[in-house]
């Protein structure tokens, strides 16, 4: 987003006392920021401290060890790294970034925005309006209609039935394919929006040139449209992975993590061994995990996109 | 000539293969919204979608009750209220030194308060429930929404300076040469300048925390303190297998001022894109 030129203010209030030392005057008109760095360094950097403490700390919830927790150094983090739960997490994680948010929620957005340009007016209105819908729902709403949808005896398997197939139990046989399928199903609405935002901004004359030229519609898309909107696609992954990477919600109400731990990705493991196994430490360590995850991808996003500040 | 009557026949047909994918796309995306409509006026309701029968709205009689609704709605109403208040003034203030004056130290700011919104801090309720018990915040309205305001900050400050940079300053510069003080001058013509701005922050947040779960799942453990989307859950964990219709109508209800606040800031700001746009890097 290009944000207009901050105007300065070369005869501002100020002018009038131009003894008053540069920094004395920078500090008063930066006053109006201390509500917002007060509440970010309790309740944001709070946790990020208390994170990176608590991983180094045997702390459990319950029982002797919660009273006085000692320092362990980085013996969580060795045991977590030897749990074979942990890796499987890692995996089911990345699958869960990759399928849902990368190809799902990203393909099928930017084909959507692609689509709904060439739709008539009511499929056009109707078709956002619904796939809007799944992404406004407030989480846990979402995720029981995502319940309802794959279980045993819900939708997709009267739909199957109706056509002969006895569908699977997908939650239990199949649960990572389900949570994937509903956080495409839940995000897909965000990438639609960025999408069709960016491709209006194309302008029509090159497109048209392109067409007059002769080029097909997949050659206009492959060689003008995407290259034009590029910007918008690396902003865009990097903002849905980021989205997807704290998904908890719609994986807990739908499989609560299982069967087993066949669907926990990191956030539900480090609720599993924080909250379920009383594994505070255990729990932390795992935050600080995801904690230098996405500050990683936070950089590389700053990094690569330069996004405009002022 | 003869080449627009070779294509429009082409044209035609992949115009309507397009319309055929959209709406088959369209139904994929509406199937598991419609089983919350229909189960909720169901007087056998299943997990399945299916057409109420008989339609009843028993299911909206049994769940308005004070226990079953009104009290959890009336704590989402406040923690999100709450929630929306602080981080529109906090965000508000921040936003007219970053979007007003061009000090070094600002860049510095709105890289961190970018860098912010990237950091997955839903996912670390962990520590977060450590750092409340430490505080002794546990079940405290003020200590949660202080922290659902801390959460939404970055994008709200994003937002407001984004919307502040679009005010023109001239009418400013009027106020300050005749000696109107820096916060006056926010009040009384900046404020009332980008109020629609104001509106889509506030709403932004506020939607953002009545949806929240996972942060009063955690901080809140005391049964008469939690907002609907936990006591939805814990109905769900109680009842759900016997009241489908009534874990539907519940979520139904819910669901409805969430729906009604996004038209509203639809209106507000003449686009869909509205939310997703202040997102855009």
């Amino acid at each position: 987003m290009v944000a207009p030129e901050a105007p300065l203010a070369p005869n501002g209030p100020r002018t009038d006392r131009r003894g008053r030392r540069r920094t004395g005057r920078a500090l008063s008109r930066s006053t109006p920021l201390l509500p917002a760095v007060v509440l970010l360094a309790v309740f944001l950097i709070g946790p990020i401290v208390q994170a990176f403490y608590g991983a180094l700390t045997n702390s459990s919830l319950t029982g002797s060890a919660a009273q006085e927790s000692e320092f362990v150094g980085l013996q969580n983090f060795a045991d977590l790294f030897a749990d074979p739960v942990f890796p499987k997490s890692v995996l089911l994680t990345t699958a869960f970034l990759v399928f849902s948010a990368i190809i799902g929620q990203n393909v099928l957005g930017l084909g959507l925005a692609l689509l709904l340009r060439t739709g008539s007016r009511p499929v056009r209105v109707g078709v956002s309006t619904v796939v809007v819908g799944a992404w406004i729902m407030p989480e846990i709403v979402a995720s029981f209609a995502a319940y309802a949808f794959f279980a045993e005896e819900g939708t997709l398997n009267s739909i199957l039935g109706a056509v002969g197939i006895a569908g699977p139990s997908w939650l239990y046989s199949f649960p990572m394919l389900s949570v994937i399928l509903a956080n495409v199903w839940r995000g897909t609405a965000f990438s639609m929006l960025v999408y069709s935002a960016a491709i209006n901004d194309v302008p029509p004359e090159i497109t048209e040139s392109a067409e007059v030229d002769g080029a097909t519609g997949w050659q206009r898309l492959i060689r003008i449209t995407i290259p034009m909107i590029r910007r918008s696609i690396s902003t865009n992954l990097m903002l849905t992975t980021l989205q997807t990477l704290s998904v908890f919600t719609l994986i807990y109400v739908m499989t609560g993590g299982g069967p087993g731990t066949n669907s926990s990705t990191l956030p539900v493991l480090a609720y599993q061994e924080a909250f379920s196994f009383s594994q505070l430490g255990f729990g932390t360590a795992i935050a600080v995990i995801l904690l230098l995850v996405g500050a990683l991808f936070s950089i590389i996003y700053l990094r690569a996109l330069k996004p405009e500040v002022d | 000539m003869a080449a627009e009557g070779l294509t429009a026949p082409r044209h035609r047909s992949l115009r309507l293969v397009s319309t055929l994918v959209l709406v088959l796309i369209g139904i994929c995306f509406l199937l598991p919204l419609v089983w919350v409509v229909l189960a909720s006026f169901d007087g056998s309701a299943t997990l399945t979608a299916k057409a109420p029968s008989p339609f009843t709205l028993d299911n909206f009689v049994k769940v308005l009750t004070p226990e079953n609704a009104w009290i959890p709605l009336g704590n989402s109403l406040l923690l999100s209220a709450g929630c929306a208040l602080v981080t529109v003034v906090v965000a508000v203030l921040a936003a007219y030194p970053l979007s007003r004056y061009s000090v070094r130290s600002n860049r510095a700011f709105l890289y961190g308060i970018l860098f912010g919104t990237g950091l997955p801090i839903t996912a670390m309720m962990v520590p977060v429930y450590s750092l409340f018990v430490s505080l002794d915040l546990l079940n405290s309205y003020p200590g949660i929404i202080l922290f659902l305001a801390a959460t939404s900050l970055p994008m709200a400050i994003w937002m407001a300076k984004n919307f502040m940079d679009s005010v023109p300053i001239s009418i400013e510069e009027a106020a300050w040469t005749d000696g109107s003080s820096m916060l006056s001058t926010l009040g009384r013509i900046v404020v009332p300048l980008m109020r629609p701005g104001i509106g889509v922050v506030f709403i932004f947040v506020f939607i953002q925390a009545w949806g929240n779960f996972f942060v009063p799942f955690i901080l809140i453990t005391d049964q008469a303190a939690m907002p609907a989307a936990v006591s939805i859950y814990s109905f769900f964990g109680a009842y759900g297998a016997v009241a489908y219709g009534q874990l539907a109508a519940f979520s139904l209800l819910y669901s409805v001022p969430v729906l009604a606040l996004y038209l509203l800031v639809q209106r507000l700001s003449g686009g869909s894109f509205a939310l997703a746009g202040a997102v855009k890097g």
